[in-house]
């Protein structure tokens, strides 16, 4: 089902999630649910990676932010143009999932959100040294403090829905 | 081999390896890649406390939650099967900078001094976990990504207010890390 289909149905929960989540795609097809070890699969090689290169040191993170090193905008850098070359290659030769799906983008809507939220985890992105991704790393090497940044997180999560609507926008 | 996998690998390496999870997960699914969704899932999940923002079918990300499973087995394998013996090479200069704060642990790729139960009850300790913690939840979901959605998604498919997201990442970054972040490991 498309989007515009999706939003004509007004389907409260589409719209619900729709509001700065990242995954709004809703995918036809039914799987049964071990379906979703490919994504687990995926996952693996991205924790591999984040350890190897060094991403979830809280090191390279204060390096990053002190110009003292390549390495970090290295990574990104190499990350995203090869992202943008996959995503470029999709829509021209428009490639479809395993599944024979399209695959289907939804353009970000801009709001200040993205300015102060932005502003706000750059703060927690210094003093942590991690982003979320690698802050699941850490927990896997065995680093099991980080347990606490997580949990901390995810109350900073509740609190921002708590407060959502009072917030500019 | 081994000795090659062990070493740290260098950003040539890494940096696409990360940059093909985008194509992956949209080839295999039409999933898009950002992993702070999976906060939201989390309070959506185990405390919605009637709060409209959490009132969605998080099972319907359940995906997410499988790709960050394999995130934590994916670093516990490198962690247990290819571990670098040696110490976290660090930039000289920080590491004089951070002997100023009592910080010289880099045997690992966390400093000890900051990240363990002990700091955890120091107010140093606590405002970096709690404090920064905090910081990166609520930061991510009021700009509606991190680093993966924003800076690696959301540019891939050139979308603008990712670079904006992406730009004040930097700048929050930078202020906290050369301007209020030196103060915080002085006490």
């Amino acid at each position: 089902m498309s989007t515009s289909q999706l939003k004509k149905f007004s389907n409260t929960d589409f719209e619900v999630r729709t509001l700065d989540t990242i995954c709004v795609n809703e995918s036809a097809p039914k799987h049964p649910w071990w379906y979703n070890f490919k994504y687990l699969a995926v996952g693996m090689i991205f924790g591999i990676v984040f350890v190897k290169a060094e991403i979830i040191s809280w090191f390279r993170i204060q390096e990053m932010f002190r110009l003292q090193s390549f390495h970090m905008y290295g990574v990104i850098g190499s990350a995203v143009l090869t992202g943008m070359i996959s995503v470029w290659l999709i829509k021209k030769f428009d490639i479809r999932t395993i599944h024979g799906e399209r695959v289907e983008f939804h353009p970000k809507k801009f709001n200040k959100g993205q300015i102060f939220g932005g502003l706000i985890f750059g703060f927690g992105w210094a003093l942590t040294g991690a982003c979320p991704g690698p802050l699941f790393a850490q927990v896997g090497v065995g680093s099991f403090i980080i347990l606490v940044i997580i949990l901390s997180a995810i109350a900073g999560t509740w609190t921002y829905g708590y407060f959502r609507d009072r917030l500019p926008h | 081999m081994l000795q090659f996998l062990q070493q740290p690998w260098p950003w040539y390496i890494a940096g696409p390896l990360i940059g093909l999870i985008v194509p992956a997960l949209l080839l295999l699914g039409n999933k898009h890649f950002g992993i702070s969704a999976n906060l939201r899932h989390a309070c959506a999940a185990c405390f919605p406390a009637g709060i409209k923002f959490f009132q969605y079918d998080w099972k319907k990300e359940v995906w997410n939650l499988f790709f960050v499973g394999g995130i934590i087995a994916g670093a516990m394998i490198a962690a247990k099967l290819i571990p670098n013996p040696a110490s976290t090479i660090v930039n000289p200069s920080l590491l004089k900078e951070l002997a100023g704060y009592g910080i010289t642990d880099h045997a690992s790729l966390l400093p000890g001094e900051l990240f363990s139960l002990k700091s955890l009850f120091t107010l140093r300790g606590a405002i970096i976990l709690i404090g920064g913690g905090f910081l990166v939840g609520f930061g991510t979901r009021y700009a509606g990504g991190c680093t993966s959605g924003h800076s690696i998604m959301g540019l891939s498919d050139l979308q603008w207010p990712s670079l904006v997201a992406t730009i004040m990442f930097m700048a929050g970054g930078f202020i906290m890390a050369n301007f209020i972040l030196p103060f915080i490991l002085h006490l």
